[in-house]
């Protein structure tokens, strides 16, 4: 997703001047290409992340499309402040966009964990939060949110669902893209965990559980209405995101749901429920750790419709 | 300030300068009682403290227009001590961005302006601020904007001096330097108060001229409650081209009126009744009307 991420804003920086990329000195090798051929729409700022944060409303209230680019919780949680006052008050366009969610960087420990953003910046007034499935939806979102008025949050994993988008599709932020169909229950899944939710579905499929798959690659604003067809049409919700349980994904499908009078007939959210991990591991590995693989999603899938 | 007319040949001097921003700084200071009195806010020795600044600054050295006030070419000014923001919404109206009778609904009910400065629907706000630090970083955005493209407006910044306790201003520090941007001035309201101490008892800042030179800025330092001083050091920043300039300005707590100078109480306390009474009188009485 990083590469997919870097390669589609060159080439919109190629044909918007005011595209701006800002990162908190990281990106190695990675960023090279885009701070050689646009150097003029090309800043390090340094290990400064309030600073960086600071600096990209600063550009982007006199009319750039600034993106700042770090990993993790840096540059979210340590300029949390900056967003919020600064780029999402004065509706600046500022893409905060975090490479690594949920256990990308499984081995670097808590501080490389980024299992809480979703739930913060869906709390931030006017933001857009955007936590793309695969390449296709990163590519596609990165120009949508340069288009998009106002601050944005972009939550880039190492992993990815593959290709999944169909000849002719269109990407709509804030539109779920309905990926498998069936009856018996919906996975509604964000970010690369969406590849986990695919496997567990064509799992159960082999089982006679045939499931709809919704990709929720936009997180705020939330498509309340294929939440709602999916509660009415489906057996039961199960929601899949490699975030806290906490206020994340699930917790919007929860409150929306509730809100609009539909309960789903079971409701289950697959995230992180043990809390900080002191344990490190590939993603794969803290995903089986925490319950968030395919066997997990299946068993929850099973106990949901009442299979063995 | 107003673009000079057509007409005009000969350069005021600086006392004839300053004859024109004392009587906006006395009126800043009147307002900024009134509102802080009727709202019953704080931070009344902190507007006192910087009044001066801001008249020189909006009665003089900033290329605005207040009949266009998102005009591309004009100065930015930033007030990152946010907490005074009664003092620029003074000045703002005085300078004609917005009637003066709308200052009395400040810290109202339903009012939008706050207690600490906002830009919503305010005409000539810059930037909302209110959490300290915030400023200088947003305020070198914008001068590495307008050098990039080769415009040539400038951006000052407004600083309390305790608030460069804020780590983050250090940050925004280091930047302007590396990065050469001469059209960014900040202004330390050097007071030597911070929010329950004085600054030297809390986190020293001395040396704090060197501080600010071993980061690299041209610092410039004047008595901030003398306009010909401030107007020189708004003059020298601008001359200065190799590197940010700070304005150090040596200024009093609660300037103006003898029972609020250098004292912490007026950072918090309200004046009513009898107090401002005297208050009032003591502006009144001052040189600056």
């Amino acid at each position: 997703m990083r590469d997919t991420f870097i390669a589609s804003l060159s080439e919109l920086a190629a044909r918007d001047p005011r595209i701006f990329l800002i990162t908190g000195d990281l990106g190695f090798s990675v960023l090279d290409a885009f701070a050689r051929d646009r150097p003029g729409q090309f800043l390090n700022a340094g290990v400064a992340e309030q600073n960086m944060t600071g600096l990209a409303t600063g550009l982007a209230l006199d009319g750039r499309i600034v993106f700042t680019y770090s990993i993790a919780n840096f540059p979210t949680l340590r300029p949390l402040e900056q967003i919020r006052n600064d780029a999402a008050y004065h509706d600046a366009n500022v893409n905060v966009v975090a490479v690594g969610g949920g256990f990308s960087y499984g081995q670097l420990g808590i501080s490389h964990h980024a299992t809480e953003d979703l739930a913060i910046f869906r709390a931030l007034p006017g933001l857009t939060v955007v936590s793309p499935g695969d390449d296709w939806e990163t590519h596609c979102a990165v120009a949508a949110l340069a288009e998009c008025p106002g601050t944005t949050y972009l939550r880039l994993d190492k992993s990815s669902a593959g290709r999944t988008e169909r000849p002719g599709e269109s990407f709509v932020l804030g539109k779920a893209r309905t990926l498998r169909e069936g009856s018996a229950l919906t996975l509604v899944a964000t970010g690369g965990i969406l590849g986990v939710a695919l496997e567990a579905a064509d799992q159960l499929s082999t089982e006679g559980i045939a499931c709809r798959v919704l990709s929720m690659h936009t997180i705020k604003p939330l498509d309340v209405d294929a939440l709602i067809a999916a509660a009415r049409e489906t057996g039961g919700i199960i929601s899949v995101e490699e975030h806290t349980v906490h206020g994340g994904l699930g917790g919007a499908i929860a409150e929306s749901l509730l809100e609009a009078g539909v309960v789903p007939r079971a409701f289950y959210r697959i995230g992180l429920r043990a809390g900080f991990s002191s344990i490190v591991g590939s993603q794969d590995y803290l995903r089986t750790v925490y319950e968030l693989d395919a066997p997990a999603i299946c068993a929850a899938a099973r106990r949901m419709v009442g299979a063995p | 300030m107003i673009e000079p007319s057509a007409g005009d040949t000969l350069t005021p001097s600086l006392a004839e300068r300053a004859a024109k921003t004392i009587p906006l700084a006395g009126r800043i200071r009147r307002h900024a009682l009134h509102m802080t009195s009727s709202g019953g806010s704080s931070h009344i020795g902190s507007i006192l403290s910087m009044s001066d600044i801001v008249a020189v600054l909006y009665g003089d050295v900033l290329r605005v227009d207040p009949s266009n006030p998102s005009w591309p070419e004009r100065d930015r000014f930033i007030l990152s001590k946010g907490h005074a923001g009664a003092g620029v919404y003074a000045a703002l109206a005085e300078t004609g961005f917005f009637p003066v009778e709308k200052l009395a609904t400040h810290y109202q009910n339903g009012s939008d302006l706050s207690g600490h400065v906002s830009h919503k629907g305010i005409p000539g706000v810059e930037l909302s601020t209110g959490s300290l630090g915030h400023g200088l970083s947003v305020g070198a955005g914008m001068a590495l904007g307008a050098k990039l493209d080769g415009r040539r407006h400038r951006v000052f910044v407004l600083l309390s001096d305790g608030e460069c306790d804020e780590g983050s201003n250090w940050e925004a520090i280091l930047f302007a330097s590396h990065h050469a941007l001469s059209n960014l001035c900040a202004v330390v309201d050097y007071n030597k108060i911070q929010s329950l101490k004085p600054v030297r008892e809390t986190l020293a800042l001395e040396p704090f001229v060197d501080k600010w030179r071993a980061f690299g800025w041209h610092v410039v330092e004047a008595d901030g409650h003398d306009h010909e001083q401030l107007l020189d050091a708004f003059a020298q920043a601008a001359a200065h081209a190799d590197s940010p300039t700070c304005v150090i300005a040596h200024t009093v707590k609660g300037k103006g009126v003898p029972f609020m100078e250098h004292s912490v109480l007026w950072h918090y306390r309200t004046a009513r009744g009898e107090e401002f009474d005297a208050a009032l009188s003591a502006l009144h009485d001052g040189s600056d009307q």
